[in-house]
């Protein structure tokens, strides 16, 4: 399908990396080819270099997270940044301090970056009119999460050689997923055709306006891709008025040896993590390494980070 | 007070059917003595004060059905004496004013305060509504008689809905006996819940939670249902879908009695216009896509929709500047109504009588005052605009103490010239 090409109603200004949306193809290619070098350095027994020496990145994060977390961290040390982590889900805000005073009083420390997670959507562009560097969204409640995106990029690339012409399916609970908006704009952007699968009650409404094919069917949803990436169900969602039970959510929208055969042969199985094994996805699906790109995308995420970090540090 | 003549204005007055060229002759008791094409002045007319129109329109004083004035407890949104120079720069000459302050206008020594403050500070026609439950908590009414008694015009949990259906059934039942104005705020909680932005695509882009246009509809279909059983004076505060529409009619065909609002930005605008998490362009209920606001409009055009009020909701820049899942809803309007109103009729969307009944006299009709209409001996509020003059909205140019207002900087055409209240020039 087509990159369908919409007034868009987010402005992201050059300066920040604030979500896929209004990345232009060629931004985003920039930065995956700056990341395609880092692969080989984080490979190396040097991992270490000084291209951001001197400058100070802060890890804002509203809300907890591992990987994204750990991974940005390595990846401003790796270039040599000075990085300091903070873990706002306990601190200020609870003292009732808005997210503006908080960018403020950053703001205020002269930082050259700041990675930001928030648990509500458009936090990021908030934060970013109100200081004077630069910012990197690491997940905006579920609007966009552009580095998790542009990872998952740099890790087919890297297996399939290019995403042009691939089918992409995308499974699981789109409505409160960031990672399958910032999936199916980045996806779309560099020429793939994406289909998105989900129970109707975790489809977001007018998906379809995206360009993305929606499927409630694992079987008809999974014809003929390339790549299946499935997506983490929440705790809170297995059960309840979004779903009957995990059982049955399994038995539907599982990932299994068996429902992996309706994707072509050579398809590969991706997930942003951490995984639920026997929710979403079996398990020994997710540790083979012939189909599984789980580690690969840990692994590549440093790279794309680094290469983010380079790019948008002024 | 000396008699005065406003001269040579297109005078319109749905309530009258008048729209002619002509004089209004106002007495020495500020009272409409006269108008038309041929208004005589009995005394010699050295005694009358003379003010020619040059042609501009003259309106009924437009009365706002939906206006926070901040007082009491909220001073530092809204006061009587911003509220007022905001409405009357923008020919509001009455107001009906919504009781969810600090503390809330839920009992009667609340009542008296509100109208002795309104009565010193404002000189506008100040018609407070009341709390519709106790608190606001959707459990209890309030003393409907005696708060009816002592001055309230209508009773409202502003933007809040009454969702337990058995109260829902009891307060009805009971103001269909007092002859009370019940005016609902329509969303279902279950349906809206963790909601800001209507459902579709700009929610999806976005990633917010959305608010089904059905969570309107569900309430709307509660209370006619109700009403069949309960026949009170109901009016809807704001619709804001074609889903909601579709309900209004079906029911107004079957001849059941109600009124329906809709809020000028509800008119105006779209999700579209939300942009990059505009916060002053969020609502309650949330603007939704173009097809429901071209829906609205035709609502109008076929009589659905009785009124267009403002929604005035002053809120400070802490309220505003925050992610939008945690800012406030509402914007800024009262002065900015006519204007967005002459847009609709700018724009060929509504005929220009149509848009003015909906602000003068039907709302006056709603909450039987004797307002909203230039008829001989009634009191002569009077708006003068042109309708034409072109000006672009400077929020820190508005009068409202509160600079939230989510047309600021769009280019606006019509103004308000001079506002009469009792026959006296209070604005120009």
């Amino acid at each position: 399908m087509a990159v369908i090409k919409k007034t868009l109603a987010i402005k992201n200004s050059p300066k920040h990396l604030l979500g896929i949306q209004n990345l232009s193809i060629l931004e985003a290619q920039k930065i995956l080819n700056e990341a395609k070098a880092f692969i080989k350095l984080n490979r190396s027994n040097t991992k270490k270099l000084d291209t951001l020496r001197g400058k100070t990145q802060i890890n804002l994060f509203f809300e907890p997270s591992t990987r994204t977390q750990s991974s940005f961290d390595l990846a401003g040390k790796r270039l040599g940044a000075d990085v300091m982590t903070m873990n706002m889900s306990n601190s200020a805000l609870k003292k009732g301090e808005t997210l503006i005073d908080t960018a403020m009083t950053l703001n205020a420390m002269h930082p050259d970056l700041i990675v930001v997670r928030h648990q509500d959507s458009g936090a990021p562009n908030l934060l970013s009119q109100k200081v004077n560097c630069a910012v990197i969204n690491a997940g905006d409640g579920r609007r966009e999460h552009p580095t998790q995106a542009l990872l998952d990029a740099l890790t087919i690339i890297n297996r399939k050689g290019k995403i042009e012409g691939l089918k992409i399916a995308i499974c699981g609970d789109i409505k409160h997923s960031r990672v399958a908006r910032s999936n199916i704009y980045l996806m779309n952007m560099l020429g793939a055709e994406v289909n998105v699968i989900a129970p109707k009650t975790l489809m977001p409404d007018s998906i379809e306006q995206l360009g993305v094919k929606a499927f409630t069917s694992m079987k008809k949803g999974l014809e003929s891709c390339d790549i299946v990436m499935m997506l983490r169900l929440q705790n809170e969602r297995m059960k309840g008025s979004f779903l009957p039970s995990k059982r049955e959510y399994y038995e539907y929208f599982g990932l299994t040896p068996e429902k992996l055969k309706f994707a072509s042969n050579d398809a590969l199985v991706m997930h942003p993590g951490p995984m639920n094994r026997g929710v979403e996805i079996d398990t020994k699906l997710a540790d083979d390494i012939n189909v599984s790109l789980v580690k690969e995308q840990v692994e590549l995420g440093v790279a794309v980070r680094m290469a983010c970090l380079k790019l948008y540090c002024k | 007070m000396k008699e005065k003549i406003l001269k040579n204005c297109r005078i319109i007055d749905p309530s009258q059917k008048i729209n002619e060229i002509g004089s209004i002759l106002i007495d020495d008791n500020g009272k409409i003595k006269d108008l038309g094409k041929n208004v005589k002045i009995s005394k010699s007319s050295t005694r009358t004060e003379e003010i020619d129109c040059d042609k501009r329109i003259a309106i009924p004083g437009i009365i706002d059905m939906n206006v926070f004035v901040g007082e009491p407890g909220f001073e530092y949104k809204e006061n009587f004496r911003t509220l007022t120079q905001a409405a009357l720069a923008g020919g509001v000459t009455s107001v009906v004013t919504m009781p969810n302050t600090k503390p809330l206008i839920d009992n009667v020594s609340m009542v008296d305060f509100i109208i002795r403050r309104g009565r010193d500070k404002s000189n506008l026609n100040i018609f407070p509504a009341a709390c519709l439950t106790r608190e606001m908590a959707g459990k209890e009414m309030v003393e409907f008689g005696l708060l009816n008694s002592r001055g309230i015009i209508a009773f409202t949990d502003p933007y809040q809905a009454i969702q337990n259906t058995e109260i829902m059934s009891r307060i009805m039942d009971y103001a269909s006996d007092m002859g009370v104005l019940i005016m609902q705020h329509v969303e279902d909680y279950e349906l809206s819940k963790d909601g800001c932005i209507n459902e579709g695509e700009i929610a999806t882009r976005l990633g917010l939670q959305s608010i089904p246009s059905i969570a309107e509809k569900i309430i709307i279909e509660r209370d006619l249902t109700l009403l069949e059983e309960f026949p009170c004076r109901y009016h809807i505060n704001q619709i804001s879908s074609q889903k909601s529409v579709e309900v209004i009619k079906k029911n107004k065909k079957n001849g059941k009695k109600f009124t329906t609002g809709v809020s000028i930005n509800h008119l105006s605008l779209n999700d579209n216009d939300i942009g990059d998490f505009k916060t002053f362009l969020k609502f309650a209920p949330p603007l939704r896509s173009e097809n429901d606001r071209k829906s609205l409009i035709s609502a109008i055009n076929s009589d659905l929709i009785d009124v267009i009020v403002s929604a005035h909701k002053p809120e400070d820049e802490e309220s505003k500047r925050l992610p939008f899942t945690q800012a406030a809803t509402g914007s800024i309007g009262v002065e900015t109504l006519l204007p967005l109103v002459l847009e609709l009729y700018h724009n060929k969307s509504v005929d220009l009588l149509k848009l003015i009944e909906l602000i003068t006299i039907n709302p006056a009709k709603i909450l039987k005052i004797d307002k909203g209409t230039l008829k001989v001996g009634s009191d002569a509020d009077i708006c003068i605009f042109d309708p034409d003059k072109p000006w672009k909205v400077d929020a820190n140019k508005l009068k409202s103490k509160s600079k939230n207002a989510a047309i600021e900087n769009k280019s606006l055409q019509g103004k308000v010239l001079m506002t009469f209240l009792k026959g006296q020039l209070v604005y120009s």
